[in-house]
């Protein structure tokens, strides 16, 4: 009995897409009862991952384990979907794509990345990986009548397979050449594996395909015009969960390998990702006027941080990570929802003039904003600063600490492009009107992201001393 | 060495033998009144001669969309089908009922379709 | 008389190279896909060739699920070409080019 108890949050999710079709097929009012039997479900399974956060234990043949950080992955993934679904309430109307689908959508993405978080098999890794991106090539055009989603999903679309292309080719390699796709057995014998030339080869496709799924530098390209081009809720979610599943899949995969004693042979390839993402993404931002577009590059950036605890390769580099996802999921969520409420009627209000002068006219959302603004940013009291800190401690700890000041000069320059945000809200001032829609639901999700930032910001230590007592 | 081969060369003789026949009884006893269209080649309804860039209707992409998922998801039935009588024996009636559960789901999504109107030609 | 594995797995990284070129260089989106589903079959090639050689059947138990996942990226796939082209009436992936920074 236990073993169907630990497993509720898929059995949920999945039952839960079963029974949203039939809504959407039957029910007459079905976007309202889709939308708040969704908030449930992704609640429900979320509080209930947090809960038994402590009953580790394997399924499948071994091919799927929940518990430990893995809980914390999928608590993650499913309050990011709620809050989404919160905004997404009243936004949808607003921007056109306001089907039931879009909610059955967003379970089926999520059944994916939990999957993605829990697997200990290559194979699952693959399924998972696929269930979330084929929701998400639809979920970013789902308003088909729109050319920008349009073509944000056709680019998404190809570049995202072609990056599942190299993963497939990659995971071929690996099973030729070690006879099995099961990651602790290929994590056994990795020392003597090191010097096959083709297992190296598949490994590297397989770590170039995520790292188009992580929107690291030179693989890059799809991220600004697919936020730009879909709607502002879901390209709040690719930016959050869908970073956060690929990173969850690569802490299987490396950080099982150099946590088993084993050298961190990858470094080179992930110190290089990191110093240019980290650049890369901050340089180019500062010359973005639209804010959407801004945030995406901002993305980039934070991938490149992401990779320095990857690089770091140390138990403190990964307990870094998920830290520093788990609170840039909030903020990042709290941004893109102030951004997604002041947009008007098509996908107008998105340049930064709409913001001049906010704090005179909306008060709330441009206080809430900020807020965010200031934990991306990394300024000390909020959320984003430790998540920076405990990643640049771990890359001091492996002797990088000259990556670790690359990341401090890029934060540095990053400041910049946040801070315009801020400067723009408070101290400039403007004639023209802005009209915001009110929306209930989407202020109440700003509102629990900034409250979960301040919360993490202002009590670190319990959270990292969680996911590092899993880790050990 | 070739009497091996003798049944099919029965079975050759027989289609040879077959097709001539019937092809020619309909040409010496059926009634013959060609036209235009009767004498132009069988192409499943559509032209036979003109540009090969034409467009087709939309339609049919939609219908080829359908077909490839319902189609390939029978790739998971054989398999189980093959191994049904081995798996039975070891793990009893729940190795049906899995396939059960997959097939209502395939079933779901399908009864979508219909009901969004998928199928609908017009 | 038994073919080499070297064989099947020179076969298939040719057809990945393939699938890789012709994504980097053509210019239609629907070519663009098939060379994309070429280099998701080239994988099934090598999955299957291994298969055999290493007498694990895991490779092509793998190969029913890739080909599953084609068939649905391919049905989703269409449905956003076919998105596109109502609205744009091209294919041109360089003149698909509204979103630019």
């Amino acid at each position: 009995m236990q073993e169907i108890y630990n497993l509720i949050p898929f059995v949920l999710i999945s039952a839960g897409i079963l029974v949203s079709l039939i809504f959407e097929m039957y029910a007459k009012n079905s976007k309202r009862i889709i939308a708040w039997f969704s908030v449930f479900i992704f609640l429900a399974a979320g509080f209930h991952s947090l809960v038994n956060v402590d009953n580790a234990q394997l399924f499948f043949n071994s091919m799927l384990q929940v518990g430990g950080n893995i809980n914390i992955f999928i608590f993650l993934f499913n309050f990011a979907a709620a809050l989404v679904v919160l905004m997404a309430m009243d936004y949808s109307s607003k921007y056109g794509n306001n089907f039931g689908e879009f909610y059955i959508l967003l379970q089926s993405s999520v059944l994916g990345m939990m999957l993605m978080a829990g697997a200990k098999d290559l194979f699952v890794i693959f399924l998972g990986l696929e269930i979330m991106s084929v929701s998400f090539y639809a979920l970013a055009g789902l308003n088909r009548m729109r050319l920008k989603a349009n073509e944000a999903s056709l680019k998404y679309f190809l570049l995202g397979s072609f990056a599942t292309g190299f993963i497939v080719y990659g995971i071929a390699l690996i099973f030729g050449s070690t006879n099995t796709t099961s990651i602790p057995q290929i994590v056994d014998k990795f020392g003597e594996l090191t010097h096959n030339l083709l297992f190296m080869a598949g490994i590297l496709m397989f770590l170039i395909g995520f790292s188009f799924k992580m929107a690291a530098f030179p693989f890059h390209m799809w991220v600004p015009d697919v936020y730009e081009g879909s709607a502002t809720t879901v390209a709040g979610f690719f930016s959050t969960a869908g970073k956060t599943a690929a990173f969850s899949a690569v802490i299987i995969t490396l950080g099982s390998v150099f946590m088993h004693g084993n050298a961190n042979i990858f470094e080179p390839y992930l110190v290089v990702l990191a110093v240019t993402s980290m650049l890369y993404g901050s340089i180019v931002a500062i010359a973005q006027n639209n804010i959407k577009r801004m945030l995406a590059y901002s993305s980039i950036a934070h991938a490149g941080y992401l990779m320095i605890g990857l690089a770091s390769g140390n138990y403190e580099g990964i307990a870094g990570i998920i830290f520093y996802l788990a609170a840039y999921t909030f903020m990042n969520l709290g941004a893109f929802g102030v951004v997604a409420l002041i947009e008007g009627k098509d996908e107008t209000n998105l340049t930064f003039e709409s913001y001049t002068g906010l704090s005179k006219k909306q008060p709330f959302l441009a206080a809430m904003l900020a807020i965010c603004m200031f934990s991306l940013a990394g300024i000390p009291p909020f959320a984003g600063f430790f998540g920076k800190y405990y990643i640049f401690i771990a890359a001091i700890k492996s002797d990088l600490t000259w990556l670790a000041i690359v990341g401090v000069i890029s934060s540095v320059i990053s400041i910049y492009f946040y801070l315009r945000v801020v400067v723009i809200m408070y101290f400039n001032e403007t004639e023209i009107d802005l009209t915001v829609q009110k929306s209930n639901y989407g202020l109440l999700a700003v509102v629990i992201s900034v409250i979960l930032v301040i919360i993490i910001g202002i009590a670190p230590g319990s959270l990292i001393d969680l996911i590092s007592s899993f880790l050990k | 060495m070739l009497t091996q081969y003798i049944p099919i060369f029965i079975v050759l003789s027989i289609a040879i033998i077959f097709a001539v026949v019937t092809v020619s009884a309909s040409k010496i006893f059926g009634p013959q009144r060609p036209n235009k269209e009767k004498l132009s080649t069988y192409e499943s309804g559509m032209k036979p001669v003109g540009t090969t860039r034409e467009r087709m209707s939309i339609k049919y992409y939609l219908v080829a969309m359908l077909f490839i998922i319902f189609d390939i998801e029978v790739v998971f039935v054989y398999p189980w089908a093959v191994n049904f009588k081995s798996m039975y024996a070891e793990q009893g009636i729940s190795v049906f009922f899995s396939m059960l559960v997959f097939l209502i789901v395939l079933e779901l999504g399908y009864l979508y379709v219909y009901k969004k109107g998928g199928f609908k030609w017009d | 008389m038994e073919i080499p594995i070297e064989y099947y797995l020179l076969l298939s990284a040719f057809m990945f190279i393939v699938g890789v070129v012709g994504v980097l260089t053509r210019r239609n989106a629907i070519i663009v896909f098939m060379s994309i589903e070429l280099m998701l079959n080239s994988a099934n090639l090598t999955m299957v060739a291994y298969s055999s050689f290493l007498g694990n059947s895991v490779g092509q138990l793998f190969v029913f699920f890739v080909m599953t996942v084609a068939a649905a990226e391919a049905a989703i796939g269409l449905a956003i070409i076919i998105a596109m082209f109502r609205n744009k009436k091209t294919l041109n992936i360089d003149e698909i080019n509204i979103l630019k920074w």
